[in-house]
């Protein structure tokens, strides 16, 4: 089990420096997801990672292992790096079946014929897929090539499991039954995992620790998802995290308005000074109400989701996005109508500047 | 994958092979033919080109040329949208074997049928003409075959497949909703043809239709064996007479040379346009879920339909064909086609006695074989460099690489005269080796685009994915690109060894006394008079390129089936 | 009464029935949704409204117009129809400009140019489109597309809107945008909608009504919230939303489940149709199931998995396993902890041969 340092890593393609002094620490035994917008360039950096890239300046370490440094040109080829790897488009070789694929490192590696079957055999049942070692990879569903290239980056016991959006190519169900999965084998196993992704939803349930990055390829805050989530560094965080409402809040006369200079804020007290400031804050944050204290707000939509009601309620000239849960909305008769006056409490709230208002306009 | 082999040598030494193989096969003899045209004692000279296009026989040539490519181009453009449109959106009883069937003429050698519509409609001993007059009645001949018409609708015959395989493509795979959706706004099927669905394929269609022009343009062996007797010449039948008829003097090599450069340019042309036609025209018709597309409901025209089609069948395929087979087995040309005429003799005579003849059939499948093997190799080393590899001047191979595609089989011949003659130390001149490389340069094309389709299949993660897994550069080229690349060698090798076997337009230009190819046994024996042997001969070639066909086909699917 | 009525409309292709004896009927300005897994007869029900279809028994009407009857013999063709169709893959033409495209309706209808012009601009204008009106549908996005698919179909102003999973090839973000596009068209128009999907939130978001269908048959027909709380079967329970199952044995003390305590009172009451089965099941909604330090149906949380607003939770309840989720406001149990469950809106089923 090792993990993965990198120490003021740069790359860069003729001008365009995707990486420019990137200092980075993955935890052994933990799941770490590296999340960001496309083109910030993770898959360059797990390209470093895996060797298929070389550095242009800075360290990469395995465990303790030095695979590429810039200065001194060491460049440990992929094949040496002792990593399994699982690509987005799957990369199962088509022309051998199931268990080809699965034994393909092994025989590489020239285990023993007996040693091979064994292990070939428990990593294809350790992804669910027991039965179907005979099968081509075109007899396979998507899920199940995914799960072939699973087993086989498992197969040889690697140190490091590294992930490239492996799930992009699955449909909703069996994404979120994959995660899962994922999780539950890198905790049996006990490896270390480096994950990228963009799709928030799942850095969030499978990372011990993870980090947002974001177009340029800056890291904007690392730490566990719930630290993220809670406490995110800036508004980019915020915003990337999930769906973000903001408000503008003002200081007048010593008391909190709205934008409209009017209506008076009723939510948690800000925590910086200044005159213009923002509020942000989820659907789920919010508390809409049929009367009682709290902000006012129309009901200008209403969608009943399932699981949830989402709402686009109107506040002092703003829309912003409420999420109840819809069986305590029915069974509390707080379900709300379109054009329904209402009133808006907050469970939790994050304080910005008022820059970030014009940001997400932008 | 860039730094991470030190591979140093390996690129170099692949990158430096692709381009030397293109240069010394396809690019020296090009350039020596442009040389030739341009370089006149030690000058560039245009003003000479000028004065050879002003001559009468060459100038009529271009016309000729480009008079039968149009009207092939718009007969067999025709034709092909049609039978497509039938096979693909009506509901024409036994659409999948009318496809098959329509597919056929592509395996057929088109000057065997010429011969064959020779001896039906040739004006004075044509059977059809006889038929006419001793039968019906007539005064004179009814058909004459030795005309621009003639030799337009033979070439129509054989090359409409280029049209109606593109169209059928098109029209298979784009998207029913498409059309659904211009019905629930209201248009009719008519309509919806017309403002939708032409529309749409019409990419598809004008890009058969260049490549038509483009091998009508070069064509050869229908013009030779119809047009010659009527004085009608295209660019490569007048290549042939310069070379043939004045054994190689300067002013015939010279006018060649000016001919070709034409040519090329031409097929240059007419490529470029095709690529626009398809970058720019082509529009993102395919789509996910799919449902039947509507069919047209023939009704009352569908049986009167079917036996068109099945009548078009009978006289374009069955017929020549029967006849060829029936005139090989003739005592002598002329004779009644009944029963006490005809005997094995001609073709055990062919296949067990004649030098000639069972020369040129041992030299055909020994040429295929060599041809194809060594350009499937050469095409899969080259295909790789241009499609995987990431080095310094791929420009230029790739452009290398293209320049097989628009260089016709006469051009190559005559290149391939200058080039190998002993003006640089080698001559190959009337060996068959001259004609081996000849066929190097002229099959590269297929096997580049056999071998890069299956290369563009293999992506990048595949061999990432073996490398992760532990396999070095050297394993992972063995273990998964090689096991991937294989279809597509295979499909290259056949396609060229069957055309090899009933090839005619290079072979024409460059044997000698002991390297006839079928094909130009063939249409040497014809020349000669002895039209009976020529039948034959072209008989027997057709059961070989057949069974090499249906062989192959069979192969090809049990190996995608498993 | 109805202004669309399907009555015992049924289609088989070869053997197979793919839609089974379907009645329902929508009214002027419903949007009803047709939801179900793929291959479950939704989109053929479709496009035998649409008349890309015949049907084999039955009969389909709109108002007093007659478009399919079996009986009668009858079969109007598509164009005749007077529908506005959106498909899943666009099905926008390129070789014609935006404008072109949603003109094309109102030009094969012979309509005046001024009138082709007016109506055309209207389409345009409520669909964002104007801007672009003069660029061919590929230089447009995903949801570009579907928005020029959207004003031709709104051109011929059509009282009946089909849409064939207009959403679904879309990006996620650019989905929920133009589902309540198209809400806002209905209310403007007030067309009726038959929408076919086989996402159940888009169905719940955009319908007055949604129809459930599997193998041909219709499971259940009623508004998005009665369909959500009051499914008409265990397979409707699943797949309007997350679920779990939980296998009780009816024995004579009561309903219990192996290895764990199940307090009476804490599930509803047994259905007449179940008493006397040996065994049932338990369908729970992970939403819909609290946490309580004491008392409730005992087991231990397996997994816990943060999802932003929501943390999910897996727990073990006697050897099977029961979905919770919660929001990140509510505190919960720890990996590892024991805890109570309480259901809130469990319903009973039968079990079947997989439990």
């Amino acid at each position: 089990m090792a993990g993965v340092r990198i120490e003021g890593l740069a790359k860069a393609y003729g001008d365009h420096r995707v990486h420019t002094g990137l200092d980075l620490e993955v935890v052994p035994g933990q799941c770490f997801t590296l999340l960001g917008p496309s083109g910030c360039g993770k898959t360059v950096l797990m390209r470093l990672i895996a060797g298929f890239e070389a550095v242009d300046a800075g360290r990469i370490l395995i465990g303790e292992r030095v695979v590429a440094d810039g200065a001194s040109g060491v460049h440990v080829p992929p094949d040496e790096r002792g990593i399994g790897m699982v690509f987005q488009d799957y990369a199962v070789w088509p022309h051998m079946t199931v268990f080809d694929n699965v034994a393909y490192p092994l025989r590489i590696g020239r285990v023993a014929a007996a040693e091979l079957a064994e292990r070939t055999r428990a990593a294809v049942e350790q992804v669910g897929l027991a039965g179907l070692e005979a099968r081509l990879p075109s007899q396979l569903s998507g899920g199940q090539q995914q799960r072939v290239a699973l087993a086989r980056a498992l197969v040889s016991r690697p140190e490091l499991l590294l992930l490239d959006e492996p799930l992009n190519n699955l449909d909703a169900n069996l994404r979120e039954e994959m995660r899962f999965e994922i999780k539950a084998l890198q905790e049996r196993l006990g490896i270390t995992v480096l994950y990228v992704t963009h799709d928030q939803e799942i850095a969030l349930a499978i990372a011990d620790r993870m980090a947002v990055m974001d177009a340029s390829g800056r890291p904007r805050q690392s730490g566990t998802p719930a630290e993220l989530f809670d406490r995110p560094a800036d508004d980019f965080v915020f915003r990337f995290l999930g769906i973000a409402n903001f408000l503008e809040v003002r200081r007048v006369d010593g008391s909190l308005r709205l934008a409209d200079g009017r209506t008076p804020w009723a939510g948690p007290a800000p925590d910086r000074p200044g005159d213009r400031l923002a509020v942000g804050f989820r659907p789920g944050d919010v508390v809409a109400s049929r009367g009682g204290e709290g902000l006012p707000g129309v009901v200008r939509r209403a969608s009943f989701l399932g699981a949830q009601v989402d709402y686009l309620v109107e506040v002092a000239g703003t829309t912003i996005r409420a999420a109840v849960d819809s069986g305590r909305a029915f069974r509390e008769g707080r379900v709300l109508a379109e054009g329904e006056d209402c009133r808006l409490a907050f469970l939790g709230v994050q304080w910005f500047d008022a820059g970030v208002l014009d940001a997400g306009a932008a | 994958m860039s730094a991470a082999a030190p591979r140093f040598g390996t690129a170099q030494v692949l990158f430096g092979l692709a381009v030397g193989i293109l240069v010394i096969f396809v690019a020296v003899p090009v350039l020596l033919i442009f040389f030739n045209a341009f370089w006149v004692n030690g000058a560039f000279n245009v003003a000479d080109v000028l004065k050879v296009l002003r001559q009468k026989d060459t100038y009529e040539a271009l016309l000729n040329s480009l008079v039968l490519a149009s009207g092939v181009t718009v007969t067999g453009t025709i034709v092909g949208t049609f039978f497509a449109w039938l096979v693909t959106r009506t509901d024409l009883p036994f659409k999948g074997a009318m496809k098959v069937l329509f597919l056929v003429p592509f395996m057929l050698p088109s000057f065997i049928g010429a011969l064959a519509w020779k001896m039906l409609l040739s004006p004075r001993s044509g059977y059809i003409n006889r038929f006419f007059q001793e039968v019906l009645g007539f005064d004179g001949p009814v058909f004459d075959i030795y005309t621009y018409g003639g030799i337009i609708g033979v070439e129509t015959m054989y090359l409409f497949p280029f049209v109606f395989i593109q169209v059928c493509g098109a029209l298979e795979r784009m998207d029913p909703t498409l059309e659904e959706s211009a019905r629930i706004s209201g248009a009719d099927l008519f309509t919806i043809t017309r403002r939708i669905t032409i529309p749409l394929v019409l990419p598809s269609i004008l890009s058969g239709a260049l490549l038509i022009m483009l091998y009508s343009m070069a064509h050869f062996g229908t013009v030779a064996v119809l047009g010659i007797e009527a004085g009608i010449y295209n660019i490569p039948t007048l290549i042939y007479e310069k070379i043939h008829q004045s054994a190689g003097s300067f002013d015939s090599i010279r006018t060649g040379t000016v001919l070709a450069t034409v040519l090329v340019v031409t097929a240059a042309f007419i490529l470029w346009l095709q690529n626009r036609v398809l970058s720019r025209g082509r529009y993102q018709i395919i789509a996910g879920k799919s449902f039947r597309p509507t069919e047209l409901k023939l009704r009352g025209l569908r049986y009167p339909l079917l036996a068109f089609c099945l009548a078009y069948i009978a006289f374009t395929i069955v017929l020549p064909t029967v006849t060829i087979f029936l005139v090989g087995g003739l005592k002598t040309y002329g004779l009644p086609l009944a029963a006490e005429n005809f005997t094995w003799g001609n073709y055990r005579h062919i296949l067990f006695e004649w030098q000639l003849t069972r020369d040129a059939i041992w030299n055909s499948i020994t040429l295929g074989l060599a041809a194809a093997l060594i350009t499937m190799f050469a095409g899969v080393i080259i295909s790789y460099v241009i499609v995987k590899m990431k080095v310094r001047g791929k420009g230029i191979l790739e452009f290398l690489g293209m320049l097989p595609f628009s260089v016709p089989g006469s051009v190559i011949a005559l290149g391939v005269i200058l080039a190998w003659s002993g003006k640089f130390g080698v001559n190959l001149y009337n060996t068959v080796w001259i004609i081996l490389v000849a066929y190097i340069a002229r099959y590269m094309a297929f096997s580049l685009k056999a071998n890069s389709a299956a290369l563009e299949q293999v992506h990048d993660s595949l061999v990432e994915a073996a490398r992760a897994s532990g396999a070095t550069m050297w394993q992972a080229l063995r273990d998964v690109v090689v096991p991937l690349v294989r279809p597509g060698m295979l499909a290259a090798f056949f396609l060229i060894f069957l055309p090899a076997l009933r090839e005619l337009t290079v072979s024409v230009l460059l044997y000698g006394p002991t390297s006839r190819t079928i094909g130009v046994a063939i249409y040497t024996l014809n020349e000669d008079g002895e039209t009976v042997y020529s039948a034959a001969l072209a008989g027997i070639a057709l059961v070989i390129i057949v069974t090499g066909e249906v062989v192959i086909k069979r192969f090809f699917k049990t190996a995608s089936g498993s | 009464m109805g202004y669309v009525t399907l009555s015992q409309v049924t289609k088989r292709f070869g053997g197979v029935t793919a839609v089974d004896r379907l009645d329902v009927e929508v009214d002027q300005g419903e949007c009803l949704a047709m939801l179900g897994p793929s291959g479950c007869g939704k989109t053929t029900t479709l496009r035998m409204v649409a008349g890309f279809e015949d049907i084999d028994e039955g009969e389909i009407r709109v108002g007093d117009r007659v478009l399919s009857s079996k009986r009668g013999n009858y079969y109007l063709p598509p164009e005749k129809r007077n529908f506005g169709m959106v498909f899943q893959a666009f099905a926008v033409w390129p070789h014609l400009t935006v404008l072109e495209n949603v003109a094309f309706p109102l030009r094969i209808r012979r309509l005046p140019a001024a009138e082709i012009e007016q109506r055309t601009r209207e389409a345009l204008t409520h669909t964002n489109l104007l801007g672009v009106a003069h660029s061919r549908p590929d230089d447009l996005s995903g949801g570009g597309k579907q928005r020029v698919a959207l004003a031709r179909a709104l051109a011929i102003r059509p009282d009946v809107m089909l849409l064939d999973e207009p959403l679904s090839s879309l990006d996620p973000h650019f989905r929920e945008e133009m589902r309540f596009e198209i809400k806002d068209l209905q209310r403007r128009f007030g067309f009726s909608i038959l929408y076919v999907t086989h996402d159940q939130s888009e169905a719940m978001a955009l319908s007055d009504r949604i129809l459930v269908m599997r193998a041909g048959v219709v499971q259940q027909v009623g508004a998005p919230t009665e369909v959500y709380r009051n499914p008409a079967n265990r397979f409707v329970f699943a797949f309007v939303g997350l679920s779990s199952f939980l296998r009780v044995r009816l024995g004579e003390g009561g309903p219990a489940v192996d290895g764990a305590d199940l307090p009476a009172g804490l599930c509803p009451p047994l259905p007449a149709e179940l008493s006397g089965a040996p065994q049932a099941v338990l369908a729970t909604r992970p939403s819909e199931v609290d946490f309580v330090a004491e008392g409730g149906l005992r087991g231990v949380v397996r997994r816990r998995s943060y999802l932003g607003e929501m943390v999910d939770y897996q727990v073990e309840v006697g050897g099977q396993d029961v979905r919770v989720q919660k929001t990140r406001h509510e505190p919960g149990p720890a990996p590892g902890e024991a805890c109570g469950l309480l259901l809130r809106a469990a319903r009973w089923y039968a079990a079947d041969e997989s439990d």
